[in-house]
């Protein structure tokens, strides 16, 4: 059994000491700034603002299965029982201040939103700004159905230059164009790092399984652009090569492999995880994580600033529902899977629809797909029967045609 | 011609809108193109000479759009997808996709991927109040020109372009003539009629039309509302298709003198500007009438402009009509609710499950909050 890694005991003290120096931001002089997943952290750091992730915190409270007692506080006032789980976390923690975090998040001197992700964090954001009544800058993404247009990337890079405008007006500082620079590159940096530890996976047995990805992906969400996260990726990359050369799987036994789409269910990670394993089964690539390496090509690493516009914009979910089927269909044979478990999550629209035609456009490569219907933090709309059913199911289709092979 | 007579008229249109575009392609040879959401700039089509209609999502069974979208869809989206898969919409000749909700944006993908028809994508902007964005603005809606140029073998001149905006305008005008009567004289017209007109008005030729509007409006400017005091409702959402919600309303007294839908005022509020470049003066119109929770104006927009809507039309309660399933008209409720709370307007919420269907359970609220009043 491989165990562990010990990488992970590094990175819970990473995140503790960034909430602890977010919490006496105050005191250090230093602003805050929420900002959603998909957004352009690095201008932040550059300007020594803490990033602060609500989708983060959301993600904490459901690994703490209280996404659903949570949920229903917010419903309580007035908000649907059918809208983002994370949004309603985050909303309700910002009033009761229950959260996996003492007294919950810090309070935003900004709120930077980009709808890269969807167009639920622009309800999300424009909500908390008028809870905490500070300025909210909306990083707008143009859809990338087919093509990114001239005309979007112009936006987008002007955006750039108003966010910088923001910046500097709300904290009264000069943008600090020499740190954005390095922070650049470290960002960059970072991202391949990223990248590189998802391709351990490649390797059978996977030293990593998507579970761990989901855990480790919290410092190339936060804090890319840091030198912290650099560091800390070269320790984990060489944690997992040390087990490829050793042949040490993450899962006992790995007979076969599987690749995951959309945002983990956090509160039944674990669960998942066991159940999959007992199978035999890892779960070696995942769509969700990969998406913050999926657009090192598109940024130039001396000039950052003008680039990242187009990153932004193309990422994973920002694309038609064809591209991101021709994402899976490269990890199917880079990682070379035998299934695909498809999480219908229905916090999450844009990644959830299309899922069928996904199913659809896969046709040619001959691979069964599991859809688990469920929430990434509600567990009031997940079942462990019917998954656990299903799941079952699933893996003797699995075992029967790796037999017929 | 008489009130009825002309009332008829719009309600057949509005009925089975589908089978006048049918008629209105054979008898014109017009090209038609659909539109799925109220940020469709018909000017560009009108000018190429095709025919711009709204997709309603007609369907009453979603068999076919279940294979593609989630129950967790909004009803609107699968029901336009199921018009389009299921053959109802084979007239048309293209769809066009402005960028709105989510569910919209996906379901362009899942149109463009299964349904053959020219598809148009207008990637507008999310926000609406910076220079950056409305300048982006102009350049998607040239874009979205020139596409359709391309798509349909065309050249759009001018002309072409200003003839269209000065009847989209007077259809507006019109339009906005009709709900501004019945807000000064309530029931002056019964709402599902009125329901009815904006509907036909956003499949019609737009001349007929605004012919058809000259007529009715000529009898309704000397008519008299109710007699009886009324009680003022206006309902605010995104669609609400079914006349039958009028006649719940109006059957206990009340009167919808405004509403703050798709399928309302969003569909005419806002004039061009017919003096200025026509592509920015376009664009311009749709940053700076009242828009879709969808879109950005700034962080209260919506708030802010219901307040305005009750105090401008003395209303005496809010209905509304909110799609399950719909992100950004759900997310604004809670705020909205406390706003209302605070003026002591009375409203409630109605969940619909479908756009286009009224249950037993709805009918009984919308009674009880009637009574209330």
């Amino acid at each position: 059994m491989a165990g562990r890694l010990k990488a992970t005991k590094k990175m819970k003290s990473i995140m503790k000491w960034y909430y602890i120096e977010a919490k006496y931001a105050r005191y250090l002089g230093k602003k805050i700034a929420w900002i959603t997943s998909g957004g352009p952290v690095e201008p932040l750091i550059a300007m020594n603002i803490i990033p602060i992730y609500p989708e983060n915190h959301g993600a904490m409270i459901g690994a703490s299965k209280k996404g659903g007692k949570m949920s229903e506080f917010a419903e309580g006032l007035g908000y649907s029982s059918d809208v983002c789980s994370y949004a309603k976390n985050d909303i309700t923690s910002s009033i009761t201040k229950e959260s996996p975090i003492k007294g919950g998040l810090p309070k935003p001197d900004m709120l930077i939103c980009s709808n890269n992700i969807c167009g639920t964090v622009l309800k999300w954001y424009e909500i908390q700004a008028r809870k905490f009544g500070v300025p909210l800058f909306i990083y707008d993404t143009p859809f990338v159905h087919t093509e990114f247009t001239e005309e979007a990337r112009e936006y987008v890079n002007e955006q750039t230059k108003d966010y910088i405008r923001f910046l500097e007006k709300h904290t009264g500082k000069k943008f600090d164009y020499k740190k954005m620079k390095k922070v650049g590159k470290l960002s960059l940096e970072a991202m391949r790092l990223w990248k590189n530890v998802l391709e351990t996976a490649e390797h059978k047995p996977s030293p990593m399984t998507a579970f761990d990805a989901f855990f480790h992906l919290a410092l190339i969400v936060t804090l890319r652009g840091k030198k912290v996260v650099v560091k800390y990726y070269k320790q984990l990359l060489k944690e997992l090569e040390v087990r490829n050369r050793n042949n040490v799987g993450a899962v006992d036994n790995e007979k076969y492999r599987l690749l995951w789409d959309n945002l983990p269910i956090w509160f039944r990670m674990r669960w998942l995880s066991e159940k999959f394993a007992s199978h035999g089964a890892a779960l070696v690539a995942d769509t969700y994580t990969q998406a913050w390496c999926g657009v090192i090509d598109y940024v130039d690493e001396n000039d950052f600033l003008s680039t990242m516009g187009e990153a932004y914009t193309r990422i994973h979910l920002n694309v038609g529902v064809d591209q991101m089927a021709d994402t899976i269909k490269k990890f199917i044979k880079q990682y070379d899977v035998d299934g695909l478990v498809m999480h219908s999550n229905r916090s999450c629209k844009p990644y959830s629809f299309g899922q069928y035609d996904i199913q659809n456009l896969l046709q040619d490569e001959d691979i069964p797909v599991l859809m688990i219907e469920a929430d990434m933090t509600d567990e009031r709309k997940f079942s462990d029967s019917q998954a656990e059913a299903r799941i079952d199911a699933f893996m003797e289709v699995i075992k029967q045609r790796k037999k017929e092979k | 011609m008489q009130k009825t007579a002309i009332l008829t008229r719009f309600r057949e249109v509005a009925n089975a809108p589908y089978a006048y575009l049918r008629k209105l392609k054979s008898t014109t040879g017009k090209q038609m193109i659909g539109s799925t959401c109220a940020f469709t700039p018909e000017e560009f089509i009108l000018a190429a000479g095709a025919h711009p209609f709204r997709i309603f999502g007609e369907s009453e069974s979603l068999s076919g759009a279940d294979a593609h979208i989630q129950a967790y869809g909004c009803s609107m989206v699968r029901g336009m997808l199921e018009d389009g898969l299921s053959g109802k919409l084979d007239f048309a000749d293209g769809v066009v996709f402005p960028h709105a909700c989510d569910s919209i944006q996906r379901l362009s993908d899942i149109w463009r991927l299964n349904i053959k028809s020219l598809h148009f994508d207008v990637l507008l902007p999310v926000k609406l109040d910076t220079p950056t964005a409305k300048n982006y603005f102009v350049k998607v809606l040239q874009r979205f020109g020139k596409d359709i140029e391309k798509a349909l073998g065309v050249h759009i001149t001018d002309n072409a372009l200003k003839e269209a905006v000065i009847l989209m305008n007077n259809l507006r005008r019109r339009l906005k003539r009709l709900y501004t009567l019945q807000s000064e004289k309530p029931g002056v017209i019964s709402g599902s009629d009125l329901a009815a007109i904006v509907k036909a008005a956003m499949v019609m030729d737009k001349q007929e039309a605004v012919t058809w509007l000259d007529e009715l409006l000529v009898l309704l400017e000397n008519e008299q509302g109710s007699q009886e005091k009324v009680k003022r409702i206006l309902i605010s959402g995104s669609v609400c298709s079914h006349p039958d919600i009028h006649q719940m309303i109006e059957d206990k007294g009340g009167v919808v003198v405004w509403d703050d839908l798709c399928s309302g005022t969003r569909y005419f509020e806002g004039i061009v500007d017919e003096e200025k470049p026509l592509v920015e003066a376009i664009a311009g119109r749709f940053t700076q009438r009242y828009v879709c929770p969808a879109k950005h104006l700034g962080v209260s927009f919506q708030m802010e402009n219901l307040k305005k809507l009750v105090s401008t039309h003395k209303v005496d309660g809010v209905l509304f009509m909110i799609l399950k399933f719909c992100e950004p008209f759900s997310f604004d409720y809670p705020d909205i609710k406390e706003e209302l709370e605070n003026m002591e307007i009375p409203f409630l919420l109605v969940e619909m499950d479908r756009h286009n269907e009224v249950d037993e359970q709805m009918r009984t609220r919308i009674d009880t909050m009637l009574e209330i009043l």
